[in-house]
């Protein structure tokens, strides 16, 4: 009786893609090794029977050398049945996990998957030939366009185990591979392509790193053209021209009062989108209008970088610099993922070998890198606050993004210092480049959008209710009162501060919501500027907080929050007497 | 001699890997061993690290361990 299948193979084969085919439910592939770091369960029939399916991360062997290759250990464990996939432009290597899934005693069938690059690459692999030295079914798939895919599921119950592989050796394993491939493989000698040519240049580093800044530049300059883009033409006038009428009609049936309050706008008659701060009003408009046009940016732009398979290519090229900071440079991965959310950053420190480069990265990573939704936030309230600016709002945004910048260094290298425990080197698969689908890219941005409006649109929605019944209770005037001898004390900073500050728990896009619901000039400018890097430094939202838990340990979790607060307090500081002069 | 004195582009072959067990194992299961054809794609400045390609793959590791593949010029 088959109830748990279990796909594994080396990382970057496909198995991702894989499991999307059989399960047809959606889950984030891309062209980079480690992209799943945690295991995905789906369902899928079989001959009319459902049958749980498991998407275990990569692992080249049998003996983990990081968190997420003990995932993978673990779910062979509980596996009847293991759907090896198998990287046929790479048998010879691929074959030594398949040797060592072999060596237990569970049916195994193989996918021998990415079969149109390896004839494009004139490799030659008789798959007859390896399901009869093997003495399993082997079934060539092209994951990606779904060939293949049916006859892997029609032939998932004839999976068993193998007669002809007994456990050995490492050396055993080798020399039974060397005679395998020797049977079944053959390469055509190959010419460098236009495509080794162009992968050449975006490593070597005379010409790689011109190349990374332009793409960097590029990528960065395309999420806020698509974001503008997005508000301005599609969003801003659905709010302006359709859901306005609505909400004022709504608000004359209403009439006055509370409810009116709480829901349209704390002025009667009066509706701004931005300042109202009614659950329909702002509530809607901040994760929608404001946050979601730039969460859609980033991720298409984040998905193109992660199909193409640029990725550790800029890791090989920065990680002399990570070195630095104790890590290496497979900690570009975590970061960029975390510019778009901090939670599946922190879950890509696992790639790491060792605590060390985990604890850093984590920190770093609630330090310094402020997450989308805030970033657009941060955008927003320079470019739409009305308030007294002596520069353009992108001077004051900048401001914010160096100081964040130098920050990531200077707590990266003295992290580095004082952190116990060693920071192995870098050891990375480069995979080939490829040219991302449109229909993938699009998909995958769709995906990562849902995740937001079901993790956000709540919670911005409950925010807003809080804010609104704290202000009608008299609570923000009490904390703003309560805490302004340590805001101006320290910071220079009205009290209302507080109140940013401890929204910032809950999310980080609505703590910069709360600062519209001051009255316009409670904040200066720059005094917005330390506010917006404070907020980012000084603790995780509650999600992500969630995860460092989870992922660092109680022990680590509380060094690592001990390292945030003091940042924040220590950075504020020195903003004050940087930028405010006094 | 040891890959990081292998000129970029210059085919050669494995001859032997140095280092503890578990090191050798790693490498081996990446598909870096024995007799292997090997070249070295770029290497990153300031001691930073390699690119090498095996067969139709290519991998990034550091100095030190390049330092403990011995190849020879084929």
């Amino acid at each position: 009786m088959i109830r748990k299948i279990v796909l594994m193979g080396n990382p970057n084969v496909g198995k991702s893609v894989v499991f999307s085919r059989l399960t047809g439910a959606n889950v984030i592939a891309s062209n980079y090794p480690g992209t799943t770091v945690d295991f995905t369960k789906g369902k899928m029939k079989i001959n009319g029977k459902t049958v749980e399916i498991i998407d275990a991360p990569g692992t080249y062997s049998l003996e983990p050398s990081n968190r997420a290759e003990e995932v993978a250990l673990k779910m062979l464990g509980e596996a009847d049945v293991v759907i090896n996939v198998v990287d046929a432009t790479n048998l010879e290597r691929n074959l030594y996990l398949t040797l060592e899934i072999l060596e237990r005693d569970v049916p195994v069938i193989i996918a021998l998957n990415l079969w149109d690059e390896s004839q494009h690459l004139g490799i030659h692999i008789d798959e007859k030939k390896l399901e009869e030295t093997l003495g399993i079914p082997v079934v060539p798939t092209v994951a990606l366009t779904g060939e293949g895919i049916k006859k892997l599921v029609s032939r998932i119950k004839e999976a068993r185990t193998s007669k002809d592989v007994k456990p050995t050796s490492e050396e055993g394993r080798w020399i039974e591979i060397g005679s395998i491939i020797k049977n079944v493989e053959q390469v055509e000698h190959r010419h460098h392509t236009l495509r080794d040519k162009i992968s050449d240049l975006t490593i070597k580093p005379l010409t790689g790193l011109p190349i990374a800044l332009g793409i960097i530049f590029f990528a960065f300059w395309l999420v806020r053209l698509i974001g503008e883009n997005i508000i301005t033409y599609i969003f801003d006038p659905i709010f302006d021209n359709l859901y306005m009428p609505l909400v004022m009609r709504l608000g004359e049936w209403l009439g006055p009062g509370y409810l009116y309050n709480f829901l349209i706008s704390q002025t009667f008659g009066e509706i701004n989108f931005l300042e109202s701060l009614g659950m329909l009003t702002t509530g809607l408009y901040v994760p929608i209008a404001m946050v979601l046009p730039y969460i859609i940016a980033f991720y298409f732009m984040l998905s193109i970088l992660e199909d193409t398979g640029y990725l550790p290519r800029l890791a090989t090229l920065v990680d002399n610099i990570f070195h630095k900071l104790g890590m290496h440079g497979v900690g570009i991965i975590p970061l960029f993922l975390g510019l778009g959310c901090n939670v599946p950053g922190m879950l890509a420190t696992r790639s790491f070998e060792t605590r060390k480069q985990r604890f850093i990265a984590a920190t770093l990573l609630s330090i310094a890198v402020p997450c989308m939704a805030q970033t657009s936030m941060i955008f927003a309230i320079f470019s739409k606050l009305k308030i007294d600016m002596i520069y353009a709002p992108f001077f004051y945004i900048s401001l914010v993004f160096i100081t964040l910048i130098i920050l990531y260094f200077t707590a990266g290298f003295i992290l580095n210092k004082f952190v116990k425990g060693e920071s192995p080197e870098i050891f990375l698969e480069i995979p080939k480049f490829r040219i991302p689908h449109m229909k993938t890219l699009l998909k995958k941005t769709w995906m990562r959008m849902k995740w937001f409006l079901k993790d956000a649109l709540p919670w911005l929605f409950f925010g807003v209710f809080i804010i609104n019944l704290f202000y009608t209770l008299g609570i923000i005037d009490w904390l703003a009162t309560a805490f302004k001898p340590v805001m101006v004390g320290l910071f220079g900073l009205p009290g209302e501060t507080s109140v940013v500050l401890l929204s910032g728990f809950l999310r980080k896009d609505l703590a910069v919501g709360t600062l519209l619901s001051f009255p316009v000039g409670t904040f200066s400018a720059m005094q917005l500027v330390i506010v917006a890097t404070m907020l980012t430094i000084f603790f995780p939202c509650a999600a992500t907080f969630a995860v460092l838990i989870k992922e660092l340990g109680i022990k680590d979790m509380i060094k690592s929050a001990a390292i945030m607060a003091s940042t924040a307090i220590v950075v504020g500081f020195l903003l004050r007497i940087i930028l405010l002069g006094v | 001699m040891p890959l990081t004195l292998l000129p970029i582009r210059r085919k050669a072959l494995i001859v032997s890997l140095q280092g503890g067990h578990g090191f050798q194992r790693k490498l081996r299961v990446m598909g870096i061993r024995e007799k292997q054809a090997i070249e070295v794609v770029s290497k990153q400045p300031f001691r930073g690290p390699l690119t090498i390609a095996i067969g139709s793959c290519q991998m990034t590791l550091g100095r030190g361990m390049a330092q403990k593949i011995l190849v020879e010029v084929s």
